[in-house]
């Protein structure tokens, strides 16, 4: 193997090497999870919107410019998945012992079920695929939009996949908790990153709770607003059973 | 003052090691600590039975040699100072008192509270200390050194190599005491030339002793006697991306 080759297996080798690489891959990931949330928020604009938006995602670069960001996505959600598990193996095995008093002095309790956090994540990125990217459900899968019926109707799709209280609930859960996993990430990523010192170290924590704040308004305010009627489909008038017949109807048209 | 003590009683290395309750009773509460335990030690050596071992050297919170956690905290919650500077008038009459020695794989228990700390020695011979002989004190002014990285240097050398913060990092963790002794040396100009040598020597070997990884909950800088800074983990992170980086691309 060459000198570049083996640097970079001492590098994956080593725990440094293995955090930035979780660091690395938490600041793309949080990226996407702020250009999502700016890209949601638009359905408060309207269906003509976030309708635009959804066609723009699914045809920029002649429709390869989504699969090229998915690919990204998915290797850096990879890394940050298999180097973190890595490192978890690495300290359960050197904190081999318990303390028969366990006593923490200041480590908040969000930094200490990361790991946990984290799987529900992956549990949470699953539902929320099947449910608003692959649509399972057919009835979300078939919808047209009632002012072009050639493209996707993500407005209506979104309010009537928001319809049910369960999935409201699941929704608004899943991502209260994948925002612990936010707020120790965004800053400890200073730390790793080695941008923490006396100069910023007042500022790194209160980056960590604004943005995942911010964050967590902007998610959650979409089911929440769509459960409590306030933000409701007007362009289709029956809702869940009536929707499917509205839209077969205007798209045959 | 009257106590009652739950203590790691662990025979020899490879024993299991148990948790065993001791009466300390009539202590004086200007005893420090480690007193406390000389007393009950006098008392179970009387009584024809094997006193409690434990770590301790200068007693005068200098040399890092006394380790051991008071109900889960190493050198007890009390902030900067060593156990040896802990006195019983910190604590209440009829506590009960849990003494555990250092958990970490890489610390393996010698016998009771005693824990092998070598693998620090073994972190240091790695890199921590500068090739060439650089004399005695210099004159004054005579190398330049910026008054921030003299500061910051100097407050890393605070760090007397107890082990505390791998005892309380809930990862094992040595990171905060690797990043003193990096800190110490690369921000002065006579360590300068062999920064990133040094860096990837100290992390390596870091590593290889089994310690964990940090996870940025800073427990270490809460127990620190010397109350070094978790700072020094991010300009450690920052010193070996950087050396790391080199090292692959350059000569």
């Amino acid at each position: 193997m060459n000198a570049l080759g083996k640097a970079l297996l001492g590098f994956w080798g080593s725990s440094i090497g293995k955090k930035l690489i979780v660091a690395v891959t938490g600041v793309m990931l949080v990226g996407f999870l702020i250009a999502h949330m700016v890209g949601n928020l638009l359905i408060f604009q309207g269906r003509e919107s976030l309708n635009d938006y959804g066609y723009f995602l699914h045809h920029f670069l002649h429709g390869w410019g989504i699969w090229i960001f998915r690919l990204g996505l998915l290797g850096a959600f990879a890394l940050h998945l298999v180097a973190t598990i890595a490192l978890v193996r690495e300290n359960r095995a050197a904190r081999n012992t318990r303390y028969a008093y366990d006593a923490t002095v200041q480590a908040p309790r969000s930094s200490r079920m990361m790991i946990w956090s984290g799987l529900t994540v992956l549990g949470f990125v699953i539902f929320h695929l099947l449910h608003f990217t692959v649509r399972i459900d057919p009835d979300l899968a078939k919808m047209k939009d009632p002012m072009d019926p050639s493209r996707h109707d993500v407005y209506g799709m979104v309010i009537a996949g928001f319809q049910s209280p369960i999935v409201v609930l699941f929704y608004i859960v899943a991502v209260s908790f994948f925002c612990t996993h936010l707020n120790h990430g965004i800053s400890s990523l200073f730390q790793t990153l080695g941008l923490r010192s006396e100069k910023t170290r007042w500022v790194t924590g209160k980056i960590g709770i604004a943005v995942t704040l911010i964050l967590w308004l902007g998610f959650i305010s979409i089911p929440f607003l769509t459960s409590v009627n306030l933000l409701k489909d007007e362009g289709v008038p029956e809702k869940s059973a009536a929707h499917g017949s509205a839209v077969e109807t205007i798209s045959e048209s | 003052m009257n106590l009652t003590l739950k203590v790691w009683r662990q025979a020899h290395a490879t024993d299991t090691g148990s948790i065993q309750t001791y009466d300390a009773k009539d202590i004086p509460e200007e005893a420090s600590f480690l007193e406390m335990l000389d007393i009950v030690n006098e008392r179970i050596i009387t009584d024809g039975g094997d006193p409690i071992h434990f770590d301790h050297d200068c007693r005068e919170g200098v040399c890092g040699m006394c380790s051991l956690t008071i109900n889960g905290v190493p050198h007890s919650k009390e902030k900067g100072i060593t156990t040896c500077q802990v006195h019983m008038r910190k604590f209440r009459d009829g506590d009960t008192l849990w003494i555990e020695p250092f958990r970490a794989r890489a610390f393996p228990i010698v016998k009771d509270l005693m824990v092998d700390r070598t693998a620090f020695d073994r972190i240091v011979a790695a890199g921590g200390y500068i090739d060439v002989r650089t004399g005695s004190a210099p004159d004054a002014n005579s190398v330049p050194i910026p008054k921030q990285n003299a500061d910051a240097s100097f407050d890393a050398a605070a760090c007397i190599g107890c082990g505390a913060c791998v005892a309380s990092c809930k990862n094992a963790s040595a990171m905060l005491f690797v990043g003193a002794k990096a800190t110490h040396l690369n921000l002065l100009p006579q360590g300068a030339p062999e920064k990133d040598k040094r860096t990837l020597a100290l992390v390596r070997q870091m590593d290889a002793e089994g310690f964990g990884n940090c996870t940025n909950q800073y427990e270490c800088e809460a127990v620190c006697p010397a109350e070094i800074s978790a700072d020094v983990i991010a300009k450690l992170n920052r010193d070996y991306s950087a050396a790391a980086a080199r090292e692959a691309v350059a000569d």
